[in-house]
């Protein structure tokens, strides 16, 4: 059952990548280009996506457990390190090199175009060593 | 590689509901943010309670989806994806590593921890976001001569 929604979580959330432009680095590299060819609409994508999962979530942390775990699973801590901010300007810098953050970079790959197809494996061997960096510190 | 997108705030705006539809089920189903470069981790790197069963069906959702979408409305996925291959490494290994570093990315802190009003994933937010911009600004206006 828990299998089931996340394949259809995945899905939706693949839908709306696509449709919303998200999963074109085009537009997304136009997004990020104030001073040129500026296309707001990825504004609209995450007003659309922070005003539905803001509400749906206050409802949902009303209660006790999730429906089908024992506990909620979410990042407890709230202090801001180095690594949150080092990690995430390092990301910015390859988003911006690209046009492709995770999800869409993912969602693309069986459109199997080159850069895709060289992007999601140099992107995982990313995350594995900032695993490997991360357990080595702790 | 600079080419004009049309401004589509409706689609965006539904798409983007979409995506917040697929982090509430989430959330209300099995209590986890919807977080994409937080879900490979759990794949690569499984944690004791990191459920890598349940973040591999989202991600075959994910990969699943250009093949519905066909299916459906008949059409193409719309993309123009740049085939600099030296880039394309670098820039993933950047995204990867930086997002796993940083405990997020576009997803996990821009959508979810926007949405709990998560000051670390505030912060994240701003930085990648101008990051992003800087890079592009960069390489298309001074680097690359406006082109």
């Amino acid at each position: 059952m828990s299998l089931l929604i996340n394949l259809a979580a995945g899905l939706i959330f693949g839908l709306g990548l696509v449709i919303s432009g998200m999963a074109n680095p085009a537009k997304v590299l136009n997004f990020l280009d104030v001073a040129g060819h500026w296309d707001p609409s990825l504004a609209f994508v995450m007003a659309g996506a922070i005003a539905v999962t803001a509400t749906g979530y206050r409802f949902v942390l009303r209660r006790s457990k999730p429906l089908l775990d024992d506990s909620f699973h979410l990042p407890g801590w709230s202090t801001i390190d180095r690594p949150l901010v080092i990690g995430s300007a390092i990301f910015g810098l390859g988003w911006g090199l690209f046009g492709f953050c995770p999800g869409p970079a993912i969602t693309s790959l069986g459109l199997a175009a080159t850069g895709t197809l060289v992007f999601v494996p140099a992107m995982l061997i990313g995350i594995a060593v900032a695993g490997l960096v991360g357990k080595s510190r702790s | 590689m600079a080419i004009e997108t049309e401004f589509t705030p409706l689609a965006s705006a539904f798409g983007g509901a979409l995506i917040g539809i697929s982090a509430v089920l989430l959330l209300y189903s099995n209590g986890r943010i919807a977080g994409i470069s937080g879900m490979v981790k759990r794949l690569i790197a499984p944690a004791a309670d990191g459920r890598p069963e349940q973040a591999l069906a989202f991600i075959i959702g994910l990969i699943a989806t250009p093949f519905v979408w066909t299916a459906v409305t008949g059409s193409a996925v719309a993309q123009t994806v740049s085939e600099n291959i030296p880039l394309a490494a670098i820039a993933g290994l950047l995204v990867g590593f930086g997002a796993a570093f940083g405990g997020g990315c576009t997803s996990g802190h821009g959508v979810c921890g926007l949405s709990r009003f998560s000051k670390r994933s505030l912060v994240a937010t701003i930085v990648f976001m101008a990051a992003a911009a800087l890079t592009v600004f960069v390489s298309r206006h001074i680097v690359g001569g406006g082109a």
